[in-house]
């Protein structure tokens, strides 16, 4: 492991399982993220990545096994699940910006709706947000008036405005024009640097080199490698994942 | 003359009080049909069924001669009459808001759970504003259904525009004349909501 070691797991998975149907999607996962930790997961499309990232909090339910967050167990639905959720930052592959709501209302709906800070107090703080993330100029506008790079910055200020003590990153680039992949990967990669808990389900390999503390490959539905960049791409161990690299690096 | 003014504010009073109530309950139950909570779901569905398939007049007869019978505080036939109203046109606004609330993406909802909202907030500041502005359109054909709607209370002795046409009749005013100003008048209210229904969709063409 590269990081330092800081304690306990902050995010941890024991034995985790999902079936959806006769599919068996999540098999036996074990997982522990510590404390400003990189993760990123890669693997073919169904192996489970998306399923494991949206589990963690609780979008997906489990079949078996446990899942906590700063020691803390994910609750059933309600107020604490709530709560909960609000530690644990979200970006999705299709951004999801509350479409009624303009770029300053998207960013300030949770500080002032579940911590119950001023409208003023958010606002201060979602236009700095806005600001690092190169969108500060769009506040006004609705998310629809943006482009696809754009509205992720702002899903990424969105999160970064409950303060959370980790983020979770469902193939936060797949559904962009090249030309913007880039602009979201900068901020991730500063957001790395800066000592955030991220949880990144990626095909960017880019991403994976610059930033990841640790690679995780999954494939049909189990953890198969849980190594450091390195020696992921120059040394994979099973032959599932020098068969899925050797057809990322034929393009 | 006073008889039609008379009968014009009671069609107005009528429509208002019972769109104002219809709106609030037909928004709790059409929330109800799509809650996480199964006792709920069944309760709005069974309201919305028992009460759509019930033909008007039988719901306001109801309340006119079966409701004074129950042994109830009474109520006077334009309260009576509201209620009824409203009952009715709340389980059109239900399914009107429910099939709006089907319009909006997934992803709305969970990115609004993700960052800590309880399903209540959900709803209510994330799902249903979007729901209601995908469906304004059907939302007024259920209001101008309302309008026209208050006509029947006339049979249960409040006396609305409705009633005004009966009266001149009796009087001996030719029966035509009589309806065609009915209808007049209602066209121009018709036409009233219909201009608030453009102002709405063009308040919030923007939104998507």
């Amino acid at each position: 492991m590269t990081t330092q070691a800081s304690g306990d797991a902050l995010v941890s998975l024991n034995g985790v399982n999902k079936h959806y149907g006769q599919l068996h999607v999540l098999k036996d996962i074990n997982l522990q993220v510590r404390k400003g930790e990189v993760v990123v997961v890669i693997g073919p499309s169904g192996s489970g990545k998306s399923t494991l990232c949206r589990a963690i909090n609780r979008l997906e339910t489990i079949d078996a096994g446990d899942i906590s967050i700063d020691g803390k167990h994910l609750p059933e639905e309600g107020k604490q699940l709530a709560n909960l959720r609000a530690d644990v930052g979200m970006v999705f592959q299709s951004f999801n910006l509350f479409a009624h709501k303009t770029i300053l209302e998207n960013v300030t709906l949770g500080p002032i709706k579940v911590k119950g800070v001023s409208k003023a107090e958010a606002e201060k703080e979602a236009m700095k947000l806005l600001e690092r993330v190169g969108v500060g100029h769009q506040a006004p506008k609705l998310p629809a008036q943006l482009s696809g790079g754009q509205q992720q910055r702002v899903a990424i200020a969105r999160a970064l405005a409950m303060k959370p003590k980790v983020m979770l990153f469902d193939e936060p680039t797949s559904a962009l024009d090249p030309e913007m992949i880039n602009e979201v990967l900068d901020v991730m990669v500063q957001l790395a640097k800066e000592g955030m808990t991220m949880i990144v389900v990626t095909h960017e390999m880019g991403f994976a080199r610059k930033a990841a503390d640790r690679v995780v490959f999954m494939a049909d539905g189990q953890i198969v490698e849980d190594s450091t960049p390195e020696e992921f791409f120059t040394n994979p161990q099973s032959n599932r994942a020098k068969d899925f690299l050797s057809k990322l690096l034929t393009h | 003359m006073d008889l039609f003014v008379t009968g014009f504010k009671n069609t107005l009073i009528l429509f208002f009080f019972s769109a104002i109530a219809a709106l609030i309950l037909g928004t709790i139950v059409g929330a109800m049909r799509v809650s996480p909570v199964p006792a709920a779901r069944a309760t709005g569905t069974l309201y919305v069924n028992v009460v759509r398939n019930t033909p008007l007049t039988l719901v306001l007869f109801f309340f006119a001669l079966g409701y004074p019978k129950l042994g109830l505080p009474p109520i006077d036939f334009i309260t009576a009459a509201i209620i009824g109203l409203s009952l009715y046109t709340a389980t059109y606004i239900a399914e009107t808001l429910r099939s709006g609330i089907n319009t909006v993406p997934l992803g709305q909802a969970e990115a609004a759970r993700a960052i800590g909202l309880t399903f209540g907030q959900t709803l209510t500041l994330v799902v249903l504003p979007q729901a209601f502005r995908s469906v304004i359109p059907p939302l007024f054909s259920v209001l101008i259904a309302l309008l026209k709607n208050t006509t029947v209370a006339a049979g249960f002795s409040v006396a609305e525009a409705g009633a005004i046409r009966a009266n001149l009749s009796e009087r001996g005013e030719p029966a035509l004349v009589g309806l065609l100003w009915v209808a007049l008048v209602f066209i121009v209210l018709v036409a009233g909501l219909s201009l608030l229904q453009r102002y709405f969709e063009n308040k919030w063409r923007v939104a998507r």
